[in-house]
């Protein structure tokens, strides 16, 4: 079989199984459709938080950006990691007490108020829409690059497998998928990785790989980042493991976009969420750890990816002569994701810091999904990936519809305009707004906003900036009110929405960014001009009602009578 | 408040100082060993790494993952050491 036929076979096979279980897993209750019947157990919780969290730009974008970023890189890793100690101290065992179905659901009800629901209710819609945007688009690379099928097909194809489990199943559906879709995607980035740490350094582990001598080529014996390090001085770049200084993110910057993708990632209504559908708060506590195992496991490889797929680049392609170039550049070459210009006319591809002189341009979403083919695996292999950049895709934006149908169903109509609605109305409203929401992200894929990883990091400072404040005040704080909630989430997203507005829609110059903190990092000052206006509203306007202080109080010890042991 | 403590009192005492230790290394090792001090960790190399970038791209993550793990680990024994308390003040049936 060729690789093409390996892809189909391995598409064909992953999504036939996520279909299954999405028949498997249908259900019939408000409670089973939004929380999964809270019966998830917190290892395969943590699995399916993993899917729901790692998304295409995780999965195709990550590796590709440390790649070309260099230490800066480390921001992501971090910031994207570091948010699951913010979600398990602070967030998601105290949600999971309150025993609600979803965050607006918390906001309204902690804060006696449906003004701050719909804030709410609008926030996640928006928040969950640009991330969708970007899911979306993974669809549609994916297909169009190793299937030769058009973005369009390919977005209409993938969204028909989740409309498929998301309305069949909810969240049940949803979770089931995505510990299916975790083993898919972990195993697909781990089997090239392993490949390409055991052909650059002998070693089996990529984690140590990364840290480990060459074994082959001019290099050989040297640290492998030591090589990168020296290419990189030679050809002008800042020195791979270096930090700050020119062409480089200063050290504040750094802070502060580390800081809003943390805050960010607790804040994320969809992975929220997936803390609801435990049978207790210690199970809560326990899915945490679980989901950042299960991620850690790719995240750190990712940068150990990054590193090879450095050294390959340079080594294979730096002063070689176009004609002859290995196959895979062909073939990426065609999709106008590497493009050479020989501006010097010697047929040799020049690559080097200088844009006026460099020849070669490698869009970096490349990287992950070109690696197979760079280090010579066999087909199923590469159709293994194509698998796994597509299970990345659709359980976030699995995730993400989850959002947007309940916060619709559940939030705006039973909650606000209709109150009256049996559960069987709840549920016809439910899979109605998850037709809805398909269809509308459907469209965001194929007619798309921007870039996969700009996209995602709009949605990062704004729920950076609204839920992560009012949620740790309103479960800390009993003093915290629904005014001061209210004003410090519209000031936090106002203030974060228009600089990104400004300065990546605008036309605003990165001279004139605020102590030069870019668009990715504002969400850290937006969350704490939130946690501010809300404190201060909260300080001169009246304390809550007591039952609503009661509630809150009563967040903070366990559950009556004791059942917590039974938990894992 | 005379006497000794509620369990409860007890219990958030606990659970809150445990909650403000386990923070704060999640804000000091990645930002002083990964950012604020980068380069002079660097300077230190460690096999194939320099220190600095690798807290940066590998330490901080498995310090947060030993810090779930401290986290789920020590709250089930304030969870049982609280239900214990509660018996013994007879706020609680013994199950």
């Amino acid at each position: 079989m060729n690789s093409q036929a390996w892809i189909f076979t391995m598409v064909i096979i992953t999504f036939g199984l996520y279909i299954g279980i999405a028949i498997w897993s249908r259900v019939a209750s408000t409670k089973g459709f939004y929380v999964a019947g809270q019966g998830v157990p917190p290892v395969l919780n943590g699995m399916a938080t993993g899917a729901d969290w790692m998304s295409a730009a995780s999965f195709i974008s990550m590796a590709g950006m440390i790649s070309v970023l260099g230490y800066t890189g480390s921001m992501y890793l971090i910031g994207w990691t570091g948010g699951y100690v913010l979600l398990a101290l602070l967030l998601a065992p105290f949600l999971r007490k309150f025993g609600k179905f979803t965050v607006p659901d918390f906001v309204g009800d902690r804060y006696y108020s449906n003004f701050a629901r719909l804030v709410a209710i609008v926030c996640a819609i928006f928040v969950s829409f640009t991330y969708v945007g970007g899911q979306m688009q993974g669809v549609g690379i994916v297909f169009s690059r190793f299937l030769g099928i058009s973005v369009e097909l390919g977005v209409i194809i993938g969204m028909i497998i989740v409309f498929f489990y998301a309305t069949l199943g909810g969240m049940k559906g949803i979770t089931y998928t995505q510990v299916a879709q975790y083993v898919v995607l972990i195993i697909a980035y781990l089997v090239p990785a392993i490949a390409i740490s055991i052909k650059l350094t002998g070693n089996p582990i990529p984690q140590l790989g990364f840290g480990s001598q060459l074994t082959e080529g001019p290099s050989a014996g040297v640290y492998l980042l030591q090589v990168l390090n020296d290419l990189h001085r030679e050809l002008g770049f800042p020195e791979y493991t270096s930090a700050f200084g020119p062409g480089n993110k200063g050290m504040l910057d750094m802070f502060c976009i580390a800081l809003a993708l943390m805050a960010g990632t607790a804040g994320l209504p969809h992975v929220i969420i997936r803390f609801f559908t435990t049978r207790t708060v210690a199970g809560a506590r326990w899915s945490a750890f679980w989901a950042l195992l299960f991620i850690a496991i790719l995240y750190l490889t990712a940068p150990s990816v990054a590193a090879f797929a450095r050294v390959n680049l340079i080594q294979t392609l730096n002063q070689s002569q176009y004609s002859e170039v290995p196959e895979w550049f062909t073939k990426w070459e065609e999709t106008g994701l590497i493009e050479f210009k020989d501006r010097d006319g010697d047929g040799l591809i020049d690559y080097m810091k200088d844009t006026e002189a460099n020849e070669l341009t490698v869009n970096r979403d490349i990287m992950v999904l070109a690696n197979p083919e760079i280090a010579n695996l066999p087909g199923w292999i590469v159709g293994f990936v194509a698998a796994g950049g597509l299970a990345a895709a659709l359980s976030t934006a699995a995730g993400l519809l989850m959002v947007i149908s309940s916060a619709i169903s559940h939030d705006l109509m039973k909650r606000m305009l209709r109150p009256e609605m049996t559960e069987a109305q709840e549920l016809v409203a439910a899979r109605s707004a998850a037709v809805v929401a398909v269809i509308l992200a459907a469209l965001l894929g194929i007619y798309p906003l921007g870039f996969v990883a700009q996209v995602v990091a709009f949605a990062f400072g704004l729920a950076a900036s609204s839920f992560f404040p009012v949620i740790v005040l309103g479960i800390f704080w009993k003093r915290t009110t629904k005014q001061g909630a209210i004003a410090g989430m519209l000031t936090g997203i106002g203030f974060t929405g228009g600089y990104i507005i400004y300065f990546k829609f605008l036309g605003g110059l990165p001279e004139h960014h605020w102590f030069g903190i870019s668009p990715e990092g504002i969400g850290s000052l937006g969350m704490l001009i939130n946690f501010a206006v809300t404190t201060l509203v909260s300080l001169v306007t009246p304390a809550p009602p007591q039952e609503i202080q009661d509630a809150v109080e009563e967040l903070r010890y366990p559950e009556d009578p004791p059942s917590a042991s039974a938990a894992h | 408040m005379t006497g000794s403590p509620s369990p409860r009192v007890r219990y958030w005492r606990k659970h809150g100082t445990l909650i403000i230790v386990l923070l704060a290394i999640w804000f000091l090792v990645p930002n002083f060993g990964g950012i604020f001090y980068v380069q002079e960790l660097n300077k230190i190399q460690i096999g194939g790494f320099p220190l600095g970038f690798w807290i940066a791209q590998q330490g901080s993550i498995i310090v947060f993952l030993i810090l779930l793990l401290i986290y789920a680990l020590m709250m089930g024994k304030f969870d049982r050491e609280y239900h214990q308390d509660r018996q013994a003040a007879g706020e609680e049936a013994a199950p």
